[in-house]
């Protein structure tokens, strides 16, 4: 079994990196699958309100890069508090790309309004879901230290992979069978592309995960070096 | 790291093998094997009371004279048993150099501190030979520049971490092949911890240092392997880097972290 630190409010520290986390992660997630619900739905209030929020999402990064160091400096972490406390730092410049994609998202969904109606949306809920799932699933792994889990979101991602890549050839079909539908289509795809980038950066924190728990870098099984 | 072995020399200066040491009836080590690597710096690590001061006295016989103390095992430099009858201890000691927690310079002048094992080993053939290795320990001990012009003002006049570089630089005048260091540091101030610090590193090209620190980041900081002691067992040991970032046993992780149940 795991003790707590002798000293108290060193756990307390840890514990507050840990809730600031949690709330960008879950933050992060909504956001991106708010963005998609836009995107297919149209809703332009919704839009504006999730490209508003994304300086919330920074300044949470900002606050856990400031408690981190300052955690660094003054408890001088070790072993896997120090690896705890280098995988917080690495998970939150994830999210905060994750954010970004969300808020890329919301932007052309604004943009999508201007243009001729599009078939393709429908289908990006769902990338989404597989990548908001994946994202979950990574924080819980996380949380509980499960690396089981964690290496279940990695391989989830050539999942996405796959499905972005077969979303790209039905994207394809509807811009040859009409040109008018080239500019909406464009679009989508970028969308679907941030869609799957999030699920590489869940992915990466998979491998974060890995290592915090481990203590050894993690092997990419398809890798043979 | 040097696992090889230069001019045929083992790459340990130490191998410690099955060592239990007893007080009377009260046993405060089992069974510790441990190598101790030619010219790194080993540090011995635990809480107080886990046996990592007997074992670093074990290293050149300090614990000899302690009343009902008993042992079992072996404890070989460069291939010897120390503890074999014929082994000269006085001799040995020359060999395997101490310095204490306090500093204990002798109520002498620094140069007479200096000069004091070279004279009772009779280690050298005149006045100039004997100047030559007041010099030249004191200059390894990173100590030479401030006080040449002093050599004949007592040891005790110097401040706490001069005197404790002081006794490094008597420690090396015998020519050692083995530094044994017990919280060196502890009656420090943070500059001239640093300066012992420094001092270990440069002297690791000439002497193998073992060190008993209860500054977690003066081991991380100094050594190149960490051994971790609880209640009289080896616990764990390693690359002092794999020891502070991935520790393999629960109960390293728990006392380095400050998480000790």
């Amino acid at each position: 079994m795991t003790y707590g630190h002798i000293v108290k409010s060193y756990d307390e520290d840890l514990k507050n990196l840990n809730a600031k986390l949690f709330e960008m992660a879950e933050i992060a997630g909504r956001q991106l699958e708010h963005a998609v619900a836009c995107l297919i739905e149209s809703d332009d209030a919704l839009a504006v309100q999730i490209i508003g929020q994304d300086p919330i999402v920074d300044a949470l990064e900002h606050d856990i890069d400031t408690f981190a160091i300052r955690m660094i400096a003054l408890r001088q972490p070790v072993a896997k508090d120090l690896r705890n406390i280098v995988a917080v730092l690495k998970i939150s410049s994830h999210l905060e790309r994750v954010a970004d994609y969300a808020r890329n998202i919301a932007k052309r969904a604004l943009e999508l309004k201007a243009m001729p109606q599009t078939q393709g949306a429908k289908a990006l809920s769902r990338l989404v879901k597989t990548a908001i799932s994946m994202m979950q699933d990574v924080m819980r792994a996380y949380e509980n230290g499960d690396v089981v889990l964690a290496m279940d979101v990695w391989q989830r991602d050539l999942e996405l992979d796959e499905m972005y890549t077969s979303y790209l050839r039905e994207i394809l079909t509807y811009m040859m069978e009409d040109s008018r539908q080239i500019g909406p289509c464009t679009q989508l795809l970028f969308a679907a592309k941030n869609i799957e980038r999030a699920g590489d950066h869940a992915a990466d924190i998979a491998e974060i995960v890995h290592y915090y728990v481990e203590g050894t870098p993690f092997k990419d099984p398809k890798s043979n070096h | 790291m040097n696992t090889s072995g230069e001019e045929g020399r083992p790459p340990y200066s130490f191998a410690v093998e099955g060592l239990q040491l007893f007080y009377g009836e009260k046993q405060v080590l089992f069974g510790i094997d441990l190598t101790i690597p030619d010219r790194q710096v080993t540090a011995l690590i635990g809480p107080s009371g886990c046996g990592k001061s007997s074992f670093l006295r074990c290293l050149n016989r300090m614990n000899d004279t302690i009343p009902g103390m008993a042992r079992r095992g072996r404890v070989l430099l460069r291939g010897s048993d120390i503890y074999d009858k014929d082994i000269d201890v006085v001799q040995l000691r020359s060999q395997v150099g101490m310095v204490f927690q306090k500093p204990t310079p002798f109520p002498k002048s620094i140069y007479e501190n200096v000069a004091y094992g070279p004279r009772i080993h009779n280690l050298y053939k005149d006045k100039t030979h004997l100047d030559e290795i007041v010099h030249k320990s004191l200059r390894r001990a990173g100590l030479l520049d401030e006080v040449k012009d002093r050599l004949d003002q007592p040891g005790t006049s110097l401040s706490g971490g001069q005197q404790q570089r002081l006794c490094i630089a008597r420690a090396i005048a015998v020519n050692p092949q083995v530094i044994l260091m017990d919280e060196p540091c502890s009656a420090l101030d943070p500059i001239a911890t640093a300066r012992v610090e420094e001092l270990i590193d440069e002297l690791r090209a000439r002497y193998t240092i073992v060190i008993v620190t209860h500054s977690l980041h003066q081991a991380a900081r100094v050594s190149q392997k960490t051994a971790f002691f609880h209640m009289g067992y080896l616990i764990e040991t390693g690359p002092t880097g794999d020891i502070f970032t991935a520790p393999q046993h629960e109960k390293t992780q728990e006392y380095i972290t400050g998480r000790f149940g």
